[in-house]
């Protein structure tokens, strides 16, 4: 059931484009219902998850590499998989109204549920490889979908910036996984996570963390790697909304936690999270304050985020997980709700720049009230879950060990603070400041389009309010899934209210500084600016460096290997056989220990004539058309030989191939004009004599070896024996060609195929490319041409 | 080529040549023989057809283009393979069938007959694309 509940995503995203042309413009309220229908599946699980079960199925996929559909369900796959078929609906609902109209709105869907159903295989999967397929598929979906308006260069560069990334980082995680898996000797992470020991203690723990680190900070977009989530932007609002703010991005805060009880604990794995977490949620505070594009705003908020939920899981203990587990579904409600607000601000009025927003409060009044609930728990004002988050989150904070207490407090201060800012742009900014005239005359968003952002805020005001149902069904599980207890062990408790103690005091810091930031937004936008101006490199940068570096690097390393000559191909294919060849028979051994000139007939001696006749033709006259003869002369010979030892169906095949070979060989050097500069001066003659004796030589010592020992017949036996019971057939070669070999035979028809697909290609490439050069010569220029030859032309 | 010799032989000639090949195929199971030999002859009777005649003639009397005849030899091929999945065994097993046919010759259905003809239909298509590809290219 689980496996369709993944499968189904793919399903109907593979049906989306007819249902689209089919049903029409109102078609998301229909592709809605699957997604929808597989939350109140997974809700269904909610008591169970938070009675301390988790659920497991697997099935085969490929047993010999060990590697099975298996998917796990606890607290931390459980909320995640509620997060993404819940956002998922009301994103399918949004996306119909934001692309109302849209010309390819059916491959939309297409990618969007596929990415749904890989999200969904990816926070579900317990194998590692089954992990790792859909950790890809989210990379590739996500690509699809970021360069969705595909004739824009920038989307373009986005799509392949994240998929570069996240691919390149998906490497990584893939090698790391391995080893974890090798380590603990079984592919299934409920049982690699089960004793914490042997990952920690095991000798390979830093370098296998380090590699499942780089996968998770790649794909959660921490700094220095963030640069790809801000350009991710290209993608059409839906696509950001819910990818690249609430599930796709936190695939590698989902890792981290996931593999947090098996990898964990240790002071590699606090120090590495805590500060890429904390420098991340800082940087990325930071750097959206600069911005003034709404998008760009919550993009730059949603790298500080990933940065805040990897340094909670970094800190460790109850109060940070907890304050992970909170801030988790904290973030991706308002964060989806508020993308969402953007959007429809986007689509009513034209613009989503922050400085040319202003009193859409009028014309946009459901927007509004909704912006100011989802901004409100963005900057944790109480009763919004935010609040509740923003305090177990100092208390995570205050309980760190002495020295780093100090330094991560005031970063998540500052880092809050930045948070409040950010909700004030976005939430309240556009609405309540100056009517501006905009591209567009504002109206208010359609229905579909505003029923997620209301529903999200109002699961963020009902989760802080309605704090118990909160702590038993998110917190603890998560919890316990973090921590590798048994739920109901941890301290999941939540207060909205628990007297003037320090994490209050703490929110009230960080609410006045965030107010405080909003009033002098503008002159702090204007003071980042010129401080980016100043340092004038940034990552983002540092990557077009580093692929034009490795464009340079390819150009390079093609010019030296790929001449385009044939014969430098086949001088380097021949040297390499004769260099290994005769080093392996001298140094190791195998050289033929006597020779016997074997009794010799008439007929061999003719053939063997034929054979050295006609080689040593080839290799003298200067005419192609008579050497390509003299090599059919000595395919013939062979064909012959073929025959003397009784090998008919060898010899004919050979016979006809010789034939067929000297006919397509004239055929194309009737096309070859003859230079001068295409004869071989006497050094390079020299030199191919040179490359072919040696082949030669080390062909024949390798077969004089192989013949002096005993012939394993056992293979033959088996073939002359088996051929007629069991194939039916008289004619052996036949028999191992079509039934015994037949997968070879198969390949090789396929390698036939290829040849005369790839000749085709060529011929008519080149003939088009000759047409496309004559054309561009006008007629009279060509006549003129070619009256005068010799001319000035 | 314009020589009266060659014209008149070549008519004769081809059909033998196709016609042989086709026995050369049917015959492999059991005697020298089978797809591949058999498709090299088919493709050099075109060959000389088309070396005769031109290419344009060639290709008019072959119907079909060589990518299409070597892309359905791929399909047979495939399809024997697939076939035997339905009775639950291996990819590529062979599965025989002799119908009653009430005369006294025997007549054997089988896969590796089908697959065999695939590797005949590959052969002639690919060898012919060569071929005409390479001889239209003057133009």
């Amino acid at each position: 059931m689980m496996s369709s509940a993944v499968i189904s995503g793919f399903v109907l995203g593979a049906f989306a484009p007819w249902l689209t042309r089919t049903v029409g413009e109102r078609v998301h309220w229909l592709l809605a219902i699957l997604p929808a229908v597989l939350f109140a599946y997974f809700a269904q699980f909610l008591p169970v998850v938070a009675a301390g079960e988790s659920v497991r199925v697997a099935s085969e996929w490929v047993p010999g590499l060990d590697v099975a559909l298996s998917f796990y369900l606890d607290g931390l796959s459980l909320i995640f998989a509620l997060l993404i078929t819940g956002i998922g609906t009301f994103i399918v609902l949004y996306a119909g109204g934001y692309l109302h109209g849209h010309a390819q709105l059916g491959r939309f869907f297409l990618y969007l549920l596929s990415f749904m159903g890989s999200m969904l295989g990816l926070v579900l999967a317990d194998n590692v490889i089954t992990l790792f397929v859909f950790w890809e598929l989210t990379s590739i979906t996500s690509f699809l979908l970021i360069g969705f308006s595909h004739t824009a260069p920038k989307s373009r560069r986005a799509a392949m910036q994240a998929l570069v990334v996240t691919g390149g980082g998906g490497l990584a995680l893939l090698a790391g996984l391995l080893i974890m898996a090798s380590v603990a000797g079984t592919s299934e992470l409920s049982q690699i996570l089960s004793d914490p020991e042997v990952l920690t203690s095991s000798a390979l723990y830093v370098p296998m963390t380090i590699l499942v680190l780089l996968g998770a900070f790649s794909k959660s977009a921490q700094f220095p790697l963030h640069f790809w989530l801000p350009n991710a932007m290209e993608a059409p609002t839906p696509v950001s909304a819910y990818l690249h703010s609430s599930t796709m991005v936190k695939a590698g805060v989902y890792l981290l936690a996931r593999v947090s009880p098996g990898l964990g604990g240790t002071d590699f794995w606090f120090y590495a999270l805590v500060i890429f977490g904390t420098t991340t949620m800082l940087v990325g505070g930071f750097l959206a304050m600069r911005q003034s594009d709404l998008k760009l705003v919550l993009a730059y908020t949603t790298v500080a985020a990933l940065g805040t939920l990897t340094m909670l899981i970094g800190l460790g203990g109850d109060y940070a997980f907890k304050a992970m587990a909170l801030f988790l579904i904290t973030h991706a409600f308002y964060k989806g709700g508020l993308f969402m607000v953007a959007g429809s601000i986007d689509h009513g009025t034209g613009t989503r720049d922050a400085l040319q927003l202003g009193g859409l409060a009028r014309p946009m009044p459901v927007t509004f009230a909704v912006a100011v609930l989802l901004g409100l728990s963005m900057a944790g004002i109480i009763p919004f879950v935010g609040f509740i988050a923003k305090e177990v989150m100092y208390e995570a904070t205050l309980h760190v060990g002495a020295t780093a207490l100090i330094l991560v407090t005031a970063a998540a201060v500052l880092g809050n603070a930045f948070n409040v800012v950010a909700a004030g742009i976005v939430g309240l900014r556009p609405f309540l400041s100056a009517h501006k005239a905009t591209p567009h005359h504002p109206h208010e968003a359609p229905p579909s389009m505003l029923i997620g952002p209301i529903a999200l805020a109002a699961l963020g005001l009902f989760c802080g309010v309605a704090f118990p149902i909160t702590a038993e069904y998110v917190a603890a599980p998560v919890m316990a899934s973090l921590n590798g207890l048994p739920v109901g062990e941890q301290g999941a408790e939540l207060y909205l209210w628990h007297g003037i103690k320090p994490p209050l005091i703490l929110s009230l810091v960080t609410l006045a500084l965030g107010a405080l930031g909003f009033a002098f937004w503008p002159q702090m936008r204007a003071g980042i600016a010129a401080i980016l101006r100043a340092i004038g490199w940034g990552p983002d940068h540092g990557y077009d460096q580093a692929i034009s570096g490795l464009e340079r690097l390819a150009y390079a390393a093609t010019r030296v290997q790929q001449t385009g000559y044939l014969r430098h191909y086949l001088m380097a294919t021949f040297v390499v056989v004769a260099v290994f060849m005769l080093v392996t028979l001298f140094t190791m051994g195998g050289l033929p220990s006597e020779f016997r000139l074997p009794t010799v007939y008439l007929p061999e001696v003719i053939a063997l004539a034929l054979l050295v006749g006609g080689a040593v033709v080839a290799t003298v006259v200067y005419s192609r058309v008579a050497a390509v003869a003299a090599i059919g002369v000595v395919g013939y010979a062979v064909a012959l030989l073929f025959l003397i030892f009784s090998a008919p169906d060898l010899a004919f095949t050979q016979f006809r191939v010789e034939t067929l070979t000297v006919v397509i060989l004239v055929l194309v050097l009737m096309r070859v004009p003859l230079e001068v500069s295409a004869f071989r001066g006497r050094a390079g003659r020299l030199r191919d004599a040179v490359i072919a004796i040696a082949v030669g030589a080390s062909i024949s010592l390798v077969l004089l070896a192989a013949t002096q020992g005993p012939l394993d017949l056992r293979l033959s036996e088996y073939f002359i024996e088996n051929s007629v019971p069991v194939a039916h057939g008289h004619n052996i070669v036949n028999v191992i060609l079509v039934d015994f070999r037949a997968l070879d035979t198969l390949g090789e028809i396929f390698v036939v195929t290829i040849a005369g697909l790839s000749c085709f290609g060529l011929v008519r490439l080149a003939l088009s490319r000759r047409k496309a050069t004559r054309a561009e010569v006008p007629p009279a220029q060509r006549t003129r041409a070619t009256e005068t030859p010799g001319g000035d032309a | 080529m314009n020589s009266v010799i060659l014209h008149t032989a070549t008519r004769i000639l081809t059909s033998l040549i196709l016609m042989f090949s086709i026995y050369i195929l049917y015959r492999g199971h059991n005697e020298p023989g089978g797809g591949f030999i058999g498709g090299l002859i088919a493709a050099s009777g075109i060959i000389l057809y088309s070396v005769a005649f031109g290419s344009s003639w060639a290709r008019h009397g072959l119907r079909a283009s060589g990518l299409s005849v070597a892309g359905a030899g791929l399909f047979f091929a495939a399809l024997s393979g697939v076939l035997s999945g339905i009775h639950g065994k291996p990819f590529l097993t062979g599965l025989w069938y002799f119908p009653k046919l009430g005369i006294e010759a025997k007549v054997a259905l089988s896969t590796p007959l089908l697959f065999d003809i695939g590797v005949y239909l590959v052969v002639v298509g690919a060898l012919t694309t060569i071929a005409l590809e390479l001889e239209e290219a003057r133009d």
